[in-house]
């Protein structure tokens, strides 16, 4: 396989024309931007045959790709913050509508005031939608990630659209390198035939998308329910043809990082994990049992998984990098909720984090860990707000 | 074109939900018609929404994907993409109410006019949300009752087709539900044409505009006879009178408004002495629309 | 539940919102002796509710008829009258 230097925008763009897209459908937002100037020149120089669709906006972006999987085409999209905000409307239209459409969100904060760095509240904000939720650590699974989208979104068993996640700057320009699967590797993997359930066909006309009447809607809801459980299963089925193929395979729905014998947990989602990973390598050092659990899909929630794997630990630190004004901590709640109905349940402690871009160490990891330790031992405050400037006197 | 000429084959199915004397339902049954039932149909949130009824049954006979409000001239565009990629030759026509074009669909109406798409969009326009219970729209003309002008509207409504065709697309034309046989000879020739085709529809409403469901045809006539919608095309730019609207510009020719406006509810209380102003705005505007008119015709019919 | 289709997906019908003719209060009655098969009222009818036969003669078809009068109103020959329902 060949290796070539890519930042994480690129790595989507890449992914994009090894899946062999039909259409793209695209409004510009930092810093989404260089995924479609990249694809906008695959197309124009012809190493893409898709037809690429320069919308005045990412509500027409969702909507060019919901009339596109529609008709039969695979489609993809790629937006950031406000503008996935604006297309949320079309996000919950794709998601009821069972159209396996593929979306990057770079992700970055939601203004005002205005912040064009990186946090995860635009992408939390459509965890309702119906959208498989994946997130990436590094440029190479924002490559891998893309090409098993596609896999996962088409499935018959699924048919849901999925949103890859990428963290803004951080992630997205970020420069690694990187094993790019030959396009014969991807064909194999990716057929371009798929079902097609859901086509529009002159032949065999139908409505797509009627008045379903109070006797009705609860049923089409449940089964919307149900793709988001058996997408749980096909995510992990995939990774594993995925690692058959390259070699590569990343866990499924969890990575975990020396929980084999961890008393502590530190569970993260998206490209911070690096970090979270060199705070745990410190703390084993000074003797802590740590081990990280990276959630790279969010929506199907890995409850059974990661009650699982939180069996055996005594304590966990959930650092979430989003806000729901009025809840402690979304990542917290959700976590904690999968973890209520086993038997034996740890201690949870809640951080919020890197807000709006702000800077989070390892060192910042490993002071959550020794917060939550020190918290299951003398019963302190079960969300904290990590580096917030003067505390609580900022009010 | 005769009306016997018109194809017996029907694509829009009876007994569906539309109002008695709907004139979107009529619109939908000559575009059918006019394009042999071989398209396929985008409809954003309106009456069509409704009319189509309940799952898992729907009146149509050619595939419709519908589609959130604001969403449809962009969701045809990608509907386009797909069937280009799979080599179809399938017309995307745009089925839009005047809500869903006027106002909250304009922006994704003026970026695929913009683009160039190859679509065609239809507007019908029954000049409110009626829908929803006949709130007032951007089309909806000066002095109108609707229940969020109770009333009459105080201000002019857009003049969409225009807006249009200052895109520069290859075709926009006006209609009326009360001239199927032109409608379908645009439609046809709306169809023949690659890039972005607009067709703006007048259609009465018996419902919203207070009138018996009977005069759906004889109000869109009146329309037509008194000036106050007007039968056009603009082809590449070059604007031309079609239809019974041809020669109108005369005023001699125009039948007085009031043959119009006296045939609706909606305009009752313009005949009220106070409210004397409102019917004068909405002659103002009438004559001024066909001023404008002349005046383009005269220079050669050059819009843009 | 499992025979429903991944989200609402209709399929084309007569009588999608059940029989309509229900909702008539006058039918439309043809005089065919003063019909002239000029076919304007199967030119205009929304529903539609007159079908027109081979020889481009029309009859309503009172199942889904909803009973608006546009074509007793467009008839050029006045050979439909409007007639009230009695139940």
């Amino acid at each position: 396989m060949p290796r070539v230097v890519l930042s994480g925008n690129e790595a989507v763009a890449v992914g994009v024309k090894l899946s062999r897209v039909n259409v793209v459908a695209a409004y510009p937002i930092t810093p989404q931007t260089t995924i479609v100037e990249k694809i906008a020149d695959y197309v124009e120089q012809g190493e893409l045959k898709a037809r690429f669709i320069n919308v005045e906006s990412e509500h027409s972006a969702m909507a060019a790709c919901i009339g596109a999987a529609a008709g039969g085409a695979r489609c993809f999209t790629a937006t950031s913050s406000q503008g996935l905000l604006y297309m949320g409307e079309m996000v919950y239209w794709a998601g009821g509508a069972r159209l396996p459409i593929v979306m990057a969100v770079v992700n970055r904060a939601l203004a005002p005031p205005w912040s064009i760095w990186c946090d995860h509240n635009d992408a939390l904000s459509l965890r309702d939608a119906g959208w498989i939720q994946m997130w990436a650590e590094s440029v190479q699974e924002v490559l891998d990630m893309m090409v098993l989208a596609y896999k996962v979104a088409e499935n018959e068993r699924v048919l849901l659209p999925v949103m890859v996640n990428l963290d803004g700057f951080l992630l997205s320009h970020a420069y690694e390198p990187v094993e790019v699967p030959t396009q014969e590797t991807v064909d194999l993997f990716l057929p371009e035939k798929r079902p097609a359930p859901y086509w529009i066909d002159v032949v065999d006309p139908k409505s797509y998308g009627t008045i379903a009447s109070p006797d009705t809607y609860m049923e089409f809801r449940f089964k919307l329910q149900a793709a988001m459980d058996e997408a749980a299963r096909v995510i992990e089925e995939v990774d594993a043809e995925w690692s058959r193929m390259t070699g590569r395979s990343y866990g499924g729905l969890l990575e975990l990082y020396k929980c084999e014998d961890a008393e502590v947990g530190l569970v993260v989602v998206g490209s911070w994990a690096g970090d979270a990973k060199e705070a745990i390598d410190r703390l084993r050092e000074k003797g802590v049992r740590a081990g990280v659990i990276r959630l790279r899909v969010t929506r199907p929630f890995p409850s059974r998984s990661l009650a699982s794997v939180a069996e055996s630990m005594d304590a966990v630190a959930v650092v979430d990098r989003s806000l729901s004004p009025g809840l402690p901590s979304v990542l917290l709640s959700e976590v904690r909720n999968a973890l209520y109905d086993n038997g034996k349940k740890p201690y949870v402690k809640g951080f919020i984090a890197g807000l709006g871009g702000r800077d989070v160490t390892p060192l910042d990891f490993e002071a959550a860990v020794e917060s939550t330790l020190k918290a299951k031992e003398d019963g302190g405050s079960r969300v904290e707000w990590l580096g917030l400037k003067g505390g609580r006197d900022v009010c | 074109m005769s009306v016997k000429s018109l194809p017996k084959e029907e694509y829009w199915l009876p007994g569906h939900a539309a109002c008695s004397g709907c004139p979107a339902s009529l619109g939908l049954r000559m575009l059918g018609k006019a394009l042999g039932g071989r398209f396929a149909l985008v409809v954003p949130a309106g009456c069509t929404t409704v009319i189509q009824g309940t799952f898992p049954r729907t009146p149509s006979r050619v595939p419709i994907l519908n589609i959130a409000f604001a969403a449809s001239a962009a969701a045809a565009s990608g509907l386009k993409a797909a069937f280009e990629v799979r080599n179809l030759d399938v017309p995307v026509v745009v089925w839009a109410g005047d809500g869903g074009t006027v106002d909250i669909g304009l922006q994704a109406l003026s970026g695929a006019a913009e683009r160039g798409e190859d679509i065609l969009y239809i507007c019908y326009d029954n000049e409110a949300y009626q829908n929803t219970g006949i709130q007032r729209s951007g089309a909806t003309p000066i002095g109108a009752w609707t229940t969020t002008t109770p009333f009459g509207k105080r201000e002019r409504r857009k003049e969409a087709p225009l807006i249009v065709a200052a895109h520069r697309v290859p075709y926009v034309a006006t209609a009326s539900v009360a001239y199927p046989l032109d409608f379908v000879e645009k439609v046809k020739k709306a169809a023949s044409k690659r890039g972005f085709k607009y067709i703006h529809l007048h259609a009465p409403c018996p419902t919203g505009w207070r009138f018996p469901p009977s005069k759906t045809i004889e109000v869109g006539k009146a329309a037509v006879e008194t000036g106050m919608w007007v039968l056009y095309e603009v082809e590449n730019g070059l604007l031309k009178l079609t239809g019974r609207s041809t020669g109108l510009w005369d005023p001699a020719k125009r039948k007085p408004l009031e043959d119009y406006l006296k045939l609706q509810g909606r305009f009752a209380h313009l005949f009220k002495p106070e409210n004397r102003w409102m019917l004068e705005e909405l002659k103002k505007h009438v004559d001024e629309n066909w001023s404008r008119i002349r005046a383009t015709l005269e220079r050669g019919g050059r819009l843009f | 539940m499992s025979n429903l289709p991944l989200t609402a997906i209709a399929y084309p019908a007569k009588g999608s919102a059940g029989r309509t003719g229900l909702w008539r209060t006058e039918r439309p009655v043809i005089n065919y002796e003063r019909c002239v098969k000029c076919l304007i009222c199967w030119l205009y009818c929304p529903e539609p509710a007159v079908v027109r036969r081979g020889d481009d003669s029309v009859e309503i078809d009172y199942d889904y008829c909803k009973g608006c009068g546009i074509c007793a109103n467009e008839c050029p020959a006045k050979a439909i009258t409007m007639v009230e329902e009695v139940s």
